[in-house]
This record gives C-alpha cells, structure tokens and sequence, in this order.
C-alpha cells in the first residue's frame, strides 16, 4: 500500500500510538512492560507521563524515539510509521549523555554537524541557542566543569538546535536539587511557549507533571497501561506553590499511590520467591 | 622548579659517582669507562654521522611498524569489541599471542620475509599491535552505552558513529593501549635491530661490542633510552594530560 494512502487514514495528531505493546524476555519469563498502549499526542501539546518506577516510562519514550521497537502495536508521527530514530524527534534523556571530549559548543553544535551543516552556519545557530538557555559565555567549557543545572540547559540546547518537532525527555530533572529543578521547569516552559513544540515529559514527580503539562497520563504498574488521564487547565505561568496546583497534583497522586502500592507488593513478593 | 633542581642534584651526584669508581681503577676503563669517554663517544657518533644514520633508519622502522600496528590494532579491537563471536573466538588468541615476546616472531620473519626490511617491520608490528588491540576493545566495551544512544538519538550512524563517538569516547582507554603498544614497538625493535644486520640503533650497539667499545655501547643504550622517554614525554604524556583535563579525570595536571 502506497505511504501516502496509509496517513490519509490516520486522524490528525503529531505523535500517534495504537496497541504498542513491548515486553522483554527474562529469565523468570517474558516481562510486557507495556501493554496496549492508545495514545495521541497533538501538535505543540505539553504532555506528561507519570508512574512508579518500573512501569516503563522510559521504554515507552524510547519507543517513540525510535530507539526501541515494539513488540506489536504501530506509532506514526506526522502520518509515517516511525521505525528508527529520527532527527524529528530527539530524547533528552535523564544521564544527559553530553560528550565529556568536546567543548559546551561544540555538544551543541553536534547533531548539525551531523546534519553536514557548515561552520558557520552551526555557529550562528548553536550561538542563538545557548543565548536561548543563558549559556552564552560557557562556549568553550567542558562538560565536567559545569553545574548539573547548566548540564541540563545543554543538553536541551543540543536537542532543540536541531529543531526537531518533538522533544521526549525522560525524568531530565530528576537528580537536581529542588531550586535548580524550580528554575529549569520555569526555563522549559518559557522554551515551550516561545518555539511551540511539541514535548513530551516523563518523570515520576506527580508535582512537576502537574506544573509542567497540558496533561497528565498516568501508567499502571507492570504491564504498563493507560490508566487514567487528566487535564490541566490551569493557567500559566503556575509554580509549584500555587493551591490549585497543589489540590489537583493530590487528585493525581491518589491514583498514583495504588500503582506505587502495587510495585511495592510487587517488590516483597519477589523478595519472598528469592 | 624545585622539582627540576632536585632531579638536576640527582644526576649530577649519578654522574659524579661513577666518575669517582672509574677514578678508583678498580676495573679496566675498556670494561668500565667514564662518562667522559662515554660523552666522547656519543660526539664522535653524532660528529661522523653514525648515530644520527643509525636514528634516522630505527625511526623510519619503528613509524612504519607502529602506524601499521596502531591501523591495525584499533580496527581489530573494534572488531572484536563489538562482535560477540570474534570476541570469542580471536579475543583469546589476542590474549595468548600477547604472552608471546615479539623477538619469538624473528625466525619466522626471516623465513618469510629474508634478511629485509619486511622482517623488522614485522616483529615490531606483532611486537605492539596485540597491546593497541586489547586496549583499544577494552576501550570501546567500556563506552558508556549513553554516549552511543545520544549520538544515534543526533543523527550520527554507521561509520560516522565509530568516528563522532565511539572513537573519542573510547580515547582514555586507546592512549593507554597506544603508549603501551609504542613501548612494545620500540623494545621489539631494537631487540630485533640486534639480532641481525640491519644498521640501526641495535645494530650500532652491537657493533660496539664486537669491537670491544664499551662507550659506544653504553652511549648507544643512552640515545636508545633518551628516545624512548623522550616520544613518552613529548607525545603520550600530552595526549594523556590533555584527555584528563577535557574529561575532567582526577589526576589532571
């Protein structure tokens, strides 16, 4: 069947899911990390996704970037089966992975010089960039010699120099120190709604998905499905301090709290079998 | 500066030592001759052109042999490193070849090659390539796999990968194996410049002995020495100290 007939099929959504399952042989058996998965995101949306740890967050994110492929189950972006990683969509994943060989710039200016890019061009753009996340000024530092606050502010460089269409980004925020943490998710969103992408936000802090997203899903615990799915209205810019935001994180954490439950039962009876 | 008076004062009293044993008499100077003779003889070397012939022609073998090792051994490491079943058929024969010392490789290298360049090339090569191969595999299995995800997760796949990533992430490793593999080299070499007549520096020192000039010897042993360290200094060291503090390892200097 011709590609163009297939997306004509598809109803509008930047980022789309049907029935992607993914589980992994182990040695106790096969673990579905994921089960029938149905999701849709739009074009420019903040989406979040929270659950406990091990109900496959990041396999989910690593699907969609390509990195992983399902066991079944299709993801289409703009209308085109993905089946590789693709510079439309690029993962800020939580390790960073920012090359300790090369200089902040030239971290940056990476995935364009992939692209074959000249000099100056990648220049020019990595410059505009690092303006973007206050880093002007580090270019010529290493990785090691900057805070886990400004590591973070380069890896989001380095992805959204490229300008791919969709950010994935698993827990980025997650070993930063609450102030650091507060000043980066008031960076993200700022970074949101100047270049309206599209973002798609991992973590298992139900505050920071709250704050950060446009709306929240919720994974169960093992296989991970679709549980529920909220949607945050409340109006930007929020901080964590605010009652609203504090009232409808507590609506999400209740529901999260079964699925903690759940991989905490999970836990003993596996040290039980042992 | 301390540093460099301190080594300066331990020269020196070296130096002055074995000048006062040879004062002493108590051996032969054609058995035990004294710096002075031994510096005498390093500037007849140097002032009739032996010595810098003889460096000349060891330097054009050893960059011979170790680029060709350094080729070969990266490519082979990377081989090995990333195929499961290389790695476990030819990584255990890297490890046993490695027991071997390069000079066993001689006979075999003369069989094959005659009494030609080819042969020293060859002993060198099998003398440091097995050194960059094993390092240049550790290095590249030690990659953290992130690197690896972030750079396909950019764009960068196939060679580009092994170029952009893969290689420089694997770097610390790779120095070591490549500072290792020049000492192997340059050792295999002069063993093997001494086993046959080849000019050379090995060969040079083994002309001092058949004509019974113990400073020549000793004067040759010091110019083999002085390179040696020299190339660690100037090229490893370097390369290391510029690594570490890139990296951000302890150590940096």
């Amino acid at each position: 069947m011709p590609e163009p007939l297939q997306a004509s099929n598809q109803p509008k959504g930047k980022l789309r899911l049907s029935g992607v399952s993914r589980s992994f042989p182990t040695p106790r058996g096969t673990l579905v990390a994921l089960e029938n998965i149905n999701l849709e995101v739009s074009e420019g949306e903040f989406l979040c996704i929270v659950g406990p740890s091990g109900c496959g967050k990041s396999t989910l994110l690593n699907l969609m970037a390509g990195l992983d492929q399902p066991t079944s189950g299709e993801i289409w972006m703009d209308g085109r089966r993905i089946k590789g990683p693709g510079t439309d969509r690029l993962v800020i994943f939580q390790e960073l992975g920012l090359f300790p060989w090369l200089t902040v710039q030239e971290n940056v200016e990476f995935g364009l010089r992939m692209q074959g890019l000249p000099k100056q061009e990648r220049r020019a753009r990595s410059q505009q960039y690092l303006r973007l996340v206050h880093l002007s000024g580090f270019e010529t530092s290493y990785v090691h010699q900057l805070s886990g606050g400004m590591k973070q502010r380069v890896a989001l460089a380095r992805s959204l120099v490229t300008e791919p269409d969709v950010l994935l980004m698993d827990e980025p925020f997650a070993a930063l120190d609450a102030q650091t943490r507060d000043l980066l998710h008031e960076e993200l969103a700022r970074l949101w709604a100047e270049t309206g992408k599209t973002i798609v936000f991992v973590t298992h802090n139900v505050r920071e998905a709250v704050r950060l997203g446009g709306r929240v899903i919720l994974l169960t615990f093992r296989p991970g499905r679709i549980k529920s799915q909220f949607i945050i209205t409340l109006p930007r810019p929020r901080h964590l301090e605010d009652p609203e935001l504090a009232l409808t994180a507590r609506e999400v954490l209740a529901q999260l709290k079964e699925e903690i439950n759940k991989a905490v039962e999970a836990e003993y009876s596996h040290e039980e079998n042992r | 500066m301390k540093r460099i008076v301190r080594q300066l004062a331990f020269y020196v009293a070296v130096v002055a030592l074995w000048q006062l044993i040879c004062e002493l008499r108590i051996w032969p100077p054609y058995l035990f001759p004294s710096p002075l003779s031994v510096l005498a003889s390093l500037q007849m070397g140097f002032s009739d052109r032996t010595f810098l012939i003889g460096m000349g022609i060891s330097l054009k073998r050893i960059a011979l042999g170790y680029g060709l090792s350094v080729l070969l051994g990266i490519v082979l490491g990377f081989l090995i490193a990333t195929s499961e079943f290389l790695e476990a058929t030819l990584g255990g024969v890297v490890l046993s070849l490695q027991s071997l010392p390069s000079l066993c490789w001689l006979p075999l290298a003369v069989l094959w090659f005659g009494l030609t360049e080819k042969a020293i090339v060859f002993v060198v090569v099998m003398g440091s390539l097995l050194a960059v191969t094993i390092n240049t595999q550790i290095g590249m299995r030690h990659v953290p796999k992130i690197y690896l995800m972030a750079g396909r997760n950019l764009g960068a796949h196939g060679l580009r990968l092994f170029v952009h990533v893969l290689l420089p992430a694997s770097l610390p490793h790779l120095v070591a194996g490549l500072k290792q593999g020049w000492a192997f080299a340059w050792r295999s070499l002069i063993s093997g410049e001494m086993l046959f007549v080849s000019l050379g520096l090995g060969h040079l020192l083994m002309m001092g002995r058949d004509l019974n000039d113990m400073s020549q010897v000793l004067a040759v042993m010091a110019l083999i020495m002085a390179i040696g360290h020299l190339v660690d200094r100037l090229v490893f060291e370097r390369l290391e100290n510029g690594i570490r503090q890139k990296w951000g390892l302890a150590g940096a200097a």
